[in-house]
């Protein structure tokens, strides 16, 4: 008998023959009056900043806010300050060099300042790890309350990879001291357009 | 060496023992601070009960359909019965892609099996990139904690070590420092190597992928960057749908460390371009805990580590004083599940308290699990000489209400007139490091007739 035989036999021996049912994950949650202030704080709190750009486009916004950066790369279409195309190189590890990568982001999280990444446009996700700053560009109209609606816009019907970022790398093996940057960016900005 | 014996060695250095203590209750207050913020909180521990109930009572089922939708959407699934298995599933897939740099990501099933010395003795070379486990792996140390790996080192500690081992700079223990300089040392291992294992936080059925949890991206990253990404996990891992997600991601930071979400949580449902994706689904004796009504709970749980974090024996003892992979009340009830006679002395190392049930967020009565252990080690014999002495005694005299009476009124009267020396010898191990309380005048009986009058 295979292993995956003796295990599933074995489970079924096991098992309690009757169970209770699934229940509802949908329960009544917590709703903010002001979405956009709860995430902001929120994300200010692990470590990243909400900005909400006003009359500006986002090339000028990377224009005034990070200066002297050598490699700039994007997977958000609008943004022309691209210093390579992530999607043309053979090898995610070309991107190890990135200091800065304006990413699109799906819609934001109220409750816990994360942000739902999923573009199966970008050819290399390790884009969102090795860069050390990220932007994250996101409609302002998507702002959820909790991870209750959040997942009501997660689709995986077909392959693919996606995750929430919630503020910048972080760590506190160290007797607990909190330290940003740990593997991932040392800086997230989330700028609502 | 049972646990009591490797606590005293832990707690034989008070300040240090302190330390840990306030170390560890710190991040349970930050639990109850996030916690607190969300008056749903009780409903949401009720629904990740029944949702964790309900899938190990249909476990095949959803194994079943996972391994469908995973194999659909191009991912390749292996079945381990054991630590044997799993660790020859890895090696071999490592093998067959000329393998043979590895960076991994936490996972305690990996630790459970053994992964990292057998790897190492078939040639592989295996890095753990979580600061905290590389810290451990760095000095030849298990994790002593599921979530904080190196929460029993100081920064003096870990500054020696990386000193040693990455050359940094001499007694500079900066936690800033060390973790950009173990940043710089991880990176190159990470952009050389060959193949990246993770954990699995939650394995979603309907969709055939897998989910996991890091602040650090380490996992995110490791399986970014090599074509071959292998992910561990244990059956219990599967849950049935994407919004069951909903539920697990609101407890699961906020239980462990006081965060509203871990930083990343990243969703695989296919490889990286060209990459292969596999998945070893583990059992290792947790089928067998499923018939057993007593302890088959012990199977919901989601590793945040909350209950060590608020359990006064973990705390004051050190993780490394359990001699089981996991430690704290979950560790103590799994292990005994396990192994009853290797781990016969963990289900007392529990006061009884009942906050690690009160923590819980799938709500698993670790308490009661442990009070059931400790009478099937009393009845598999497998109690010291002494204590099964005191219990024999005790229970007979307490079978002999006359015989209770008159030993009681002895005892109140004699032992406060007793020297010091006699009532703490050596004998009383209930002593030790404990005080007799002030005993009363009279017995609860007596008073509880009195007022009856």
């Amino acid at each position: 008998m295979s292993s995956r035989e003796t295990i599933l036999n074995s489970i079924k021996k096991n098992r309690p023959s009757s169970t209770i049912e699934l229940p509802n994950t949908d329960i009544s949650h917590v709703k903010y009056r002001d979405r956009d202030k709860k995430f902001a704080t929120t994300l200010k709190s692990v470590g990243g900043d909400a900005v909400w750009l006003e009359d500006k486009s986002v090339d000028e916004f990377v224009a005034e806010n990070y200066r002297d950066l050598d490699v700039i790369v994007s997977t958000y279409l609008e943004f022309n300050g691209s210093t390579k195309d992530a999607n043309e190189l053979e090898t995610p590890h070309l991107l190890e060099d990135v200091d800065l990568a304006v990413i699109k982001g799906e819609f934001a999280v109220a409750e816990n300042g994360a942000v739902w990444i999923k573009n199966p446009k970008n050819r290399h996700r390790a884009l969102y790890f090795l860069a050390t700053r990220l932007l994250i560009v996101v409609d302002k109209n998507s702002i959820v309350d909790s991870m209750h609606e959040a997942y009501k816009l997660i689709d995986f019907s077909r392959a693919g990879y996606g995750t929430f970022i919630s503020g910048p790398s972080k760590t506190a093996d160290i007797e607990q001291a909190l330290v940003i940057g740990a593997h991932g960016a040392v800086e997230v900005c989330v700028l609502f357009v | 060496m049972g646990h009591p014996k490797k606590a005293s060695k832990f707690v034989a250095n008070s300040e240090r023992m302190h330390w840990h203590d306030k170390a560890l209750w710190f991040v349970r207050e930050r639990r109850d601070l996030a916690t607190h913020q969300l008056d749903e909180w009780e409903e949401l521990r009720r629904v990740a009960s029944e949702i964790k109930t309900h899938t190990m009572d249909r476990l095949d089922y959803y194994l079943e359909e996972f391994e469908k939708n995973a194999t659909q959407k191009g991912l390749h699934i292996h079945w381990a019965r054991d630590a044997k298995e799993h660790n020859e599933i890895v090696l071999n897939l490592l093998l067959t892609h000329g393998a043979k740099r590895v960076v991994k990501s936490k996972s305690m099933l990996t630790e459970e099996c053994g992964l990292n010395p057998f790897l190492e003795k078939n040639g592989i070379e295996i890095v753990d990139t979580d600061l905290g486990e590389r810290i451990v792996q760095l000095r030849k140390e298990a994790p002593s904690h599921i979530v904080l790996p190196a929460i029993h080192l100081k920064k003096e500690e870990v500054g020696k070590t990386f000193e040693e081992f990455l050359n940094t700079q001499k007694d500079n223990c900066d936690p800033t420092y060390l973790t950009r300089e173990a940043r710089k040392h991880l990176r190159e291992k990470f952009l050389t190597a060959d193949a990246s294992i993770t954990g699995v936080n939650f394995a979603i059925a309907q969709t055939g992928g897998v989910v996991v949890c890091t602040n650090e991206g380490n996992a995110d990253l490791g399986a970014s960057l090599p074509k071959l990404h292998i992910a561990s996990m244990g059956i219990e891992k599967v849950i049935p749908r994407l919004e069951e997600l909903s539920v697990f991601t609101r407890l699961l930071a906020r239980s462990a460390t006081g965060q509203p979400i871990t930083t990343y949580t990243s969703h695989f449902h296919a490889p990286i371009e060209g990459g292969e994706l596999h998945i070893v689904i583990v059992d290792n004796g947790r089928s067998d805990t499923l018939s057993n009504s007593d302890f088959k709970e012990s199977l919901n749980c989601i590793r945040c580590g909350a209950c060590l974090n608020t359990c006064p024996v973990y705390r004051r003892s050190g993780g490394h004083s359990y001699g089981y992979t996991i430690p704290g009340p979950i560790g103590s009830t799994l292990g005994a599940s396990r192994d009853l006679q290797a781990n016969r002395t963990l289900p007392f190392a529990c006061t009884l308290c009942a906050s690690c049930s009160n923590v819980c967020p799938s709500k698993i009565k670790l308490h009661n699990q442990l009070y059931r252990h400790r009478q099937n080690v009393v009845k598999a014999g497998l109690l010291g000489a002494k204590k099964r002495a005191i219990l024999k005694v005790s229970s007979w005299v307490m079978k002999h209400p006359l015989l209770l009476d008159f030993v009681g009124l002895v005892v109140r009267k004699v032992v406060p007139i007793l020297p010091r020396g006699i009532v703490y010898s050596k004998a009383n191990i209930w002593g030790r490091g404990r005080e007799v309380p002030k005993f009363p005048k009279k017995s609860f009986k007596e008073l509880y007739k009195e007022r009856k009058k």
